[in-house]
C-alpha cells in the first residue's frame, strides 16, 4: 500500500511537471514535440524489455516480444522523424 | 539490491533527459538538440534495462528490437512532410499496443495478486487498446483509406454508453474473480476497450483530426504511465506522464482555436452543430480572376500576407509558395506567413511543411500577431483554407462557427482566394468571404495557380 501512495506522488508531480514545460512550446514546433513526445511515449519498450526477457511462460514471452517491436518502432521512428523535421527549422541569419 | 539500486539511478539520469529534452523542444533554437538530449535519456533507460539481471532471453529481445528498429527507420526516412499526421498517429497506436502487451504480459508475471496490481494491469490494457484501436482508425481517416467525414448513426451514445458501462462491468469482474473466469474477463476487456477506441475516433470530422491526434498522443502517454505502476516501474510513470500532459495541453490549444470544448468535439461532431443554426443566405456573386491579373496586383504590392491551410498540403504547393515569396521580396515587398493553430490536420502542420521549403521560421505569425495589422497588408492569398479564414465566425450569429477565432482576411486591402472549386470546406458551411467585394477567386490546383503567377513574373 505504502507503494501505491510513492507512485501515486511521482505520478502526480511529473503530471505538473508536464504541464509546465509543454505550456511554453511556441506553435511553430507543436508538430516536432507531439512526435517527440510521441517518441518518448515508446517508453513502454522498457516494460516490455522485462516482459520479454525474463524467463515467464511462452505466452508473456511472446506479447513481450511483439511489445518490444512495436515500441522500438515507436522510439526509433519517432526520434528519427522529429530529427529530420527539426532540422528544417532555419532561421535565415541577416538575410534581410 | 546493488544492480537494482543503479538500475533505478540511471532511470533517474533518464527522467532528467527526458525534462532537459523538452525544455529545450521549447524554443526552435535548441530544439533539435532537444531531441537529441530525449534520445540518449531513452538510450540510457533501454540499456540499464537490458543489463538488469531478472533480464535472460536475449534472443526475443534482439529479434523484437532488430525487427521494429528496421520498421522504425524506414519509415521514419521514408514518409513524406505531408503524411506527417497519419504517420504521428501509427505510431501512437504502436505506443498504445505495446503498452497493451506488457500490462497484459504483467498479468503472468505476478506472484501474489494484488487488487491494486490487477486495477494497473487493466488500466494499461484499456487504455493500450482504445489508444491502438483509435489511432488506426485516425490512420485511416488520414490517408482516405476510410473516409474523412463524421460517421453518426442513430442510438450511437447510447451505444457508447452501454459500451463504457460493460467495460466497467468487465473491468472489475476481471479484478475480483480467480482462477480460469479471470481470462475470459481479460479477453472482454480487450475487445471491449478495442471496439471502444473506434466508436470514440468514428464520429469525429477532418477538420477536428488535430483535436484527435493530440487527444491519442496523450492516451498513448498515460497508457504507458499505467502499464509503468502495473509493473512499478518509475521511468514508465514519468515519462508517460509527460506525453500525457503534453497531449493535454496540445488538445487543450486546438479546441481553444475552434471555439469549442473538448465534449463538443468528442462526442457530436459538425452534423449536429450545423443542424441547429439555419444562417443567413449569402448574397452576392464570386468573382473570378486569373493568375495575370493576379500577378498585377502583387507587383504592386509592399506587403503580402500568406495564409495557408489544408490545401497546401494537399497540392504540395509548400515549395512553389515559397517560390512567390522570394520574387515578392525581390520586388520589395514584404511578406509573412498568418498561421492558425488548427490550420492542417495536425497541430503545427503548416510551420512543418512551410519549413521542409526553407521559410524562415521566424516569418511564421501566429493568428493573434497578424490580425491587428490585417489592414495594413495590400494582399493577403489564402492557399487552400476554407473555415480559418471565414468571416461568418465573426459576424454570423447562427453560425456553426460563429465565435472561432479566425484569421481576418477579409480587412487586407486585396484577398485572392486559390480554391479548388466553390465547394465549402471539410465543416461544409458556406464562406461569406467568397462574395465579398475585395476577394478574388484563384480557382485551380494551388500548385498550378501559383506556378502561373510565378511566370508572369519572370
Amino acid at each position: 500500500m505504502e507503494n501505491a501512495v510513492f507512485l501515486a506522488f511521482i505520478l502526480m508531480l511529473s503530471i505538473f511537471l508536464g504541464f509546465e514545460l509543454i505550456n511554453k512550446v511556441p506553435a511553430t514546433l507543436h508538430t516536432p514535440l507531439m512526435s517527440g513526445s510521441n517518441a518518448i511515449s515508446g517508453i513502454t519498450l522498457v516494460g516490455a524489455l522485462t516482459s520479454a526477457g525474463a524467463e515467464h511462460s511462452t505466452l508473456a514471452t511472446i506479447l513481450g516480444t511483439v511489445a518490444v517491436a512495436m515500441a522500438t518502432i515507436n522510439v526509433i521512428g519517432g526520434y528519427m522523424v522529429t530529427d529530420r523535421m527539426l532540422a528544417m527549422f532555419k532561421k535565415k541569419g541577416g538575410a534581410k | 539490491m546493488g544492480i537494482e539500486l543503479l538500475v533505478n539511478m540511471a532511470y533517474v539520469v533518464a527522467a532528467v533527459l527526458f525534462i532537459f529534452g523538452l525544455k529545450m523542444l521549447g524554443s526552435p533554437a535548441t530544439a533539435r538538440k532537444g531531441n537529441l538530449v530525449s534520445a540518449l535519456g531513452m538510450f540510457i533507460a533501454v540499456i540499464v534495462t537490458l543489463l538488469d539481471q531478472s533480464i535472460i532471453d536475449f534472443k526475443w529481445i534482439l529479434a523484437g528490437v532488430v525487427v521494429g528498429g528496421a520498421i522504425g527507420a524506414l519509415v521514419a526516412r521514408r514518409v513524406e512532410m505531408t503524411g506527417m499526421p497519419e504517420m504521428v498517429a501509427l505510431f501512437n497506436g504502436f505506443g498504445g499496443v505495446a503498452s497493451l502487451f506488457v500490462g497484459w504480459a504483467a498479468l503472468y508475471d505476478m506472484h501474489d495478486a494484488h487488487t491494486f496490481v490487477l486495477i494497473t494491469i487493466v488500466l494499461s490494457i484499456l487504455i493500450g487498446g482504445v489508444t491502438f484501436s483509435g489511432s488506426m482508425v485516425a490512420w485511416g481517416k488520414l490517408s482516405e483509406r476510410i473516409s474523412g467525414k463524421a460517421i453518426v448513426f442513430g442510438g450511437q451514445r447510447v451505444f457508447n454508453i452501454l459500451l463504457i458501462i460493460a467495460i466497467i462491468v468487465s473491468a472489475v469482474m476481471f479484478t475480483l474473480s480467480t482462477g480460469p473466469a479471470t481470462s475470459i474477463y481479460l479477453y472482454l476487456v480487450i475487445g471491449l476497450s478495442l471496439l471502444l477506441g473506434i466508436m470514440l475516433v468514428i464520429p469525429i470530422g477532418g477538420a477536428d483530426m488535430p483535436v484527435v491526434i493530440s487527444l491519442l498522443n496523450s492516451y498513448s502517454g498515460l497508457a504507458a504511465c499505467a502499464a509503468g505502476i502495473a509493473i512499478n516501474n518509475i521511468i514508465l510513470i514519468v515519462a508517460g506522464a509527460l506525453v500525457g500532459a503534453s497531449g493535454i495541453i496540445l488538445t487543450q490549444i486546438m479546441c481553444k482555436a475552434m471555439n469549442r470544448s473538448l465534449s463538443n468535439v468528442l462526442f457530436s461532431g459538425f452534423s449536429a452543430v450545423s443542424a441547429s443554426g439555419t444562417a443567413a443566405k449569402i448574397e452576392g456573386e464570386a468573382k473570378a480572376m486569373t493568375a495575370e491579373d493576379a500577378y498585377y496586383v502583387l507587383e504592386a504590392a509592399a506587403s503580402v500576407v500568406i495564409v495557408p491551410g489544408y490545401g497546401m498540403a494537399v497540392a504540395q504547393a509548400q515549395h512553389v509558395v515559397k517560390e512567390l515569396q522570394e520574387l515578392l521580396e525581390k520586388n520589395g515587398a514584404e511578406v509573412v506567413y498568418a498561421i492558425h493553430p488548427v490550420a492542417g490536420r495536425m497541430p503545427g502542420h503548416m510551420n512543418v511543411l512551410l519549413a521542409e521549403a526553407d521559410v524562415s521560421y521566424d516569418l511564421l505569425l501566429e493568428m493573434d500577431a497578424v490580425n491587428p495589422r490585417m489592414e495594413t497588408f495590400d494582399v493577403a492569398i489564402v492557399i487552400g483554407a476554407n473555415d480559418v479564414v471565414n468571416p461568418a465566425a465573426r459576424e454570423m450569429e447562427g453560425s456553426p462557427i460563429y465565435g472561432m477565432p479566425v484569421i481576418n482576411v477579409d480587412m487586407a486591402r486585396n484577398v485572392f482566394v486559390m480554391k479548388r472549386s466553390m465547394a465549402s470546406g471539410f465543416a461544409g458551411i458556406d464562406n461569406p468571404l467568397f462574395f465579398k467585394e475585395n476577394t478574388r477567386m484563384l480557382f485551380g490546383d494551388a500548385k498550378e495557380m501559383l506556378g502561373n503567377i510565378i511566370k508572369a513574373f519572370s
